[in-house]
């Protein structure tokens, strides 16, 4: 992944200052700014450098680099839940972020696992949106639940929970269209469809995944945040690092929600998906 | 947010300016630093922020911004009219003429929405400038790519040339363009797989399907949710392809769309159109000032100023 040149180029070119002083503090922070981490986690990381720097009293370079990762580490390291056999999983985002590829590669990952997935094509709203999942479904093998286009999504993911069921199977994860937050009626589409799962989901564990594209900027607190308040999101995915976006924004979305990402997408293939280690993300900024 | 309070803002410093009388290089820094949170919280690229905040200082304190009696309002209405200028200033229409062949070729980043932006600009032209447009689909790569496309222009009642089962996009290309010739559509718009602009295999074919066909425009797509990143999208889809225009999507969500001033300022194209919704009749012409009061978070004030 090539997160960032240019981090590294700047965090070199600031710690190069020499004094840790307010000039040092302003690159800082807007370095941290030029990685979309955004203005105010960008001034809360640069407020906990100073009040380390000025504890230790360090003045060497390695160290405030040290420090500078830490604290951005211990930002994002939020513990995530063990997976339970069974689990519904809801995936939700705005558009084209990678939603239903990220299913392609849950799918995958979860049935190499040994476990029984069953997909459901709830996006009945975009054109081939069903084709798409179906696609992936032949091609990583696993079930799929369809409808046709125009179909109510919260049906779609009736009759999925019931095949669920049925066959037995320890996840079923549901494909939804994208959609943007501020689209009231969609949203409240897509809290129709959460209540159809808590209703019918019976011993099925509930997991919210919000998808969110690295490329975007400040806009994705906000899809997080409203995204959270429809059907309380219980982890993230960040796709598309593997572009040289930096994905900083991610920082401050965790710092602000207390959500942990769970996994990153690092290309359009089903195999493309690793986990999120918060020491690598961090390390990669720096590298 | 944080910075809707921009105006506000605006008053309170210059209110103290106001009382000092005169401008000093600190005063303006002050004022500088807000409008560059104010742009940063836009997403418009720092390097941008940078250079315009600079330009924007330098004229402030030329202009009688101390004298007036609303400075607040003077200096930004400065911020807006410059960058008003920079986004273009006018609109700027498509290139298209009527009685000759246009060739179209959509370009972007994966999920950025072209081939929903290819059918609503083939659908727009038809109706407003009847045109017979034909749509080409070149995404070999994405699963149902080209259904998606042929499902668009069946909705449209336009026709789209696909090649099922063939992994040869400039192949498609080329082949798209001669049915278009031999029956005379006199609008082709190719779509195009989404591709990184670090991928140098996948732009290199953009590179051989546009001599292949040799466009009239070459349209990037952008999302306009774009943070920080749009500038090396924006430069790198250029400087290999020398794009003619972008469409910004997506502007239907409450992104403040800085990517619109990062991306003319970089590269000097002209957004012409936006995408404003999922419908294939969501598209406006881009109006570069009520872009300028969006990503400065002002639309409110217009009319205020308007007025002043
Ligand atoms: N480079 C890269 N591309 C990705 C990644 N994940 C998804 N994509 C691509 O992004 C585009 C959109 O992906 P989709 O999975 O269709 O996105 P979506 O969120 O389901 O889109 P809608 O259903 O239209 O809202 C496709 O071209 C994918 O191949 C990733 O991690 N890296
Ligand atoms: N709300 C909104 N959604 C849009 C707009 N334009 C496109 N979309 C949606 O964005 C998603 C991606 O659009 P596509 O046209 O498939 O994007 P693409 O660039 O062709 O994607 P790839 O081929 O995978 O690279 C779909 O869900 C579209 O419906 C827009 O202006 N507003
Ligand atoms: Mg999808
Ligand atoms: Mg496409």
């Amino acid at each position: 992944i090539k997160t960032a040149d240019n981090f590294k180029e700047k965090i070199e070119n600031v710690m190069y200052m020499g004094s840790f002083d307010d000039d040092f503090f302003d690159e800082l922070e807007e370095t941290l700014i030029l990685s979309d981490l955004g203005a105010h986690t960008s001034v809360k990381v640069t407020e906990a450098l100073r009040t380390k720097i000025i504890e230790t009293r360090s003045k060497s370079k390695e160290e405030v680099v040290g420090f500078l990762k830490e604290i951005l580490i211990e930002m994002v390291a939020i513990e995530t839940k063990e997976m339970q056999n069974p689990t519904i999983i809801l995936v939700v985002g705005v558009n084209g972020v990678g939603k239903t590829t990220t299913i392609a590669k849950l799918s995958e990952r979860y049935k190499k696992q040994g476990k029984k997935v069953i997909i459901a094509a709830a996006d009945t709203f975009r054109a081939a949106a069903v084709e798409q999942l179906d696609e992936w479904a032949k091609r990583v093998g696993v079930d799929i639940i369809k409808s046709s286009t125009g179909a109510d999504p919260s049906s779609v993911v009736y009759d999925a929970i019931g095949a669920a069921k049925a066959r037995k199977a320890d996840i079923l994860i549901c494909d939804t269209a994208g959609r943007l937050h501020n689209k009231v009626n969609l949203m409240n589409e897509l809290q129709k469809i959460s209540k159809t799962i808590s209703r019918e989901g019976g011993d099925f564990t509930i997991h919210n995944l919000i998808v969110l594209d690295a490329t975007t900027g400040q806009n994705a607190i906000n899809q997080a945040k409203v995204f959270h308040e429809c059907v309380e999101i219980s982890g993230i995915v960040l796709t598309k690092l593997d572009g040289t976006a930096k994905g900083g924004i991610a920082i401050s979305i965790i710092d602000e929600m207390q959500i942990p990402i769970e996994y990153v997408g690092i290309g359009e293939k089903s195999e493309d998906l690793i986990d999120f280690d918060p020491k690598k993300f961090v390390d990669l900024l720096f590298e | 947010m944080i910075f809707e309070g921009l105006n506000e803002k605006f008053q309170n410093i210059f209110a103290q300016l106001k009382r000092k009388g005169k401008l000093n290089e600190k005063d303006i820094q002050e004022v500088n630093r807000e409008i560059k949170m104010a742009l940063l919280e836009a997403d418009v690229n720092f390097k941008v922020v940078k250079q315009f905040t600079k330009n924007i200082g330098e004229r402030a304190i030329g202009q009688e911004v101390l004298s007036s009696l609303t400075p607040g309002q003077q200096f930004i209405k400065i911020v807006k009219d410059e960058m008003t200028t920079l986004l273009g200033g006018e609109i700027e229409r498509m290139d298209f003429v009527q009685g000759r062949q246009n060739v179209y070729m959509m370009v972007g980043l994966q999920g950025a929405g072209k081939t929903t932006t290819a059918a609503k600009i083939a659908n727009l032209l038809k109706k407003e400038k009847k045109f017979k447009p034909l749509l080409v689909a070149c995404d070999v790569y994405r699963p149902a790519a080209i259904k998606q496309l042929e499902i668009l222009g069946a909705e449209l009642k336009i026709d789209v040339y696909s090649e099922h089962d063939v992994k040869d996009p400039i192949g498609i290309a080329k082949r798209g363009l001669q049915k278009s010739t031999e029956e005379h559509y006199d609008l082709v718009i190719f779509d195009t797989a989404g591709r990184l602009q670090i991928d140098e295999a996948l732009m290199d074919e953009l590179v051989k399907i546009k001599e292949t066909i040799n466009p009239t425009e070459i349209l990037l797509t952008v999302d306009g949710m774009t943070g920080q990143e749009s500038v090396n999208v924006a430069n790198e889809f250029n400087r290999l392809l020398d794009i003619s225009g972008v469409i910004l999507t997506k502007m239907d969500g409450d992104t403040r769309g800085g990517a619109a001033l990062s991306i003319t300022y970089t590269i000097g194209k002209a957004i012409k159109y936006i995408g404003t919704g999922e419908k294939l009749t969501d598209i406006e012409l881009f109006y570069p000032d009520r872009m300028a009061s969006r990503i400065l978070g002002m639309g409110d004030v217009l009319s205020f100023i308007d007025k002043a």
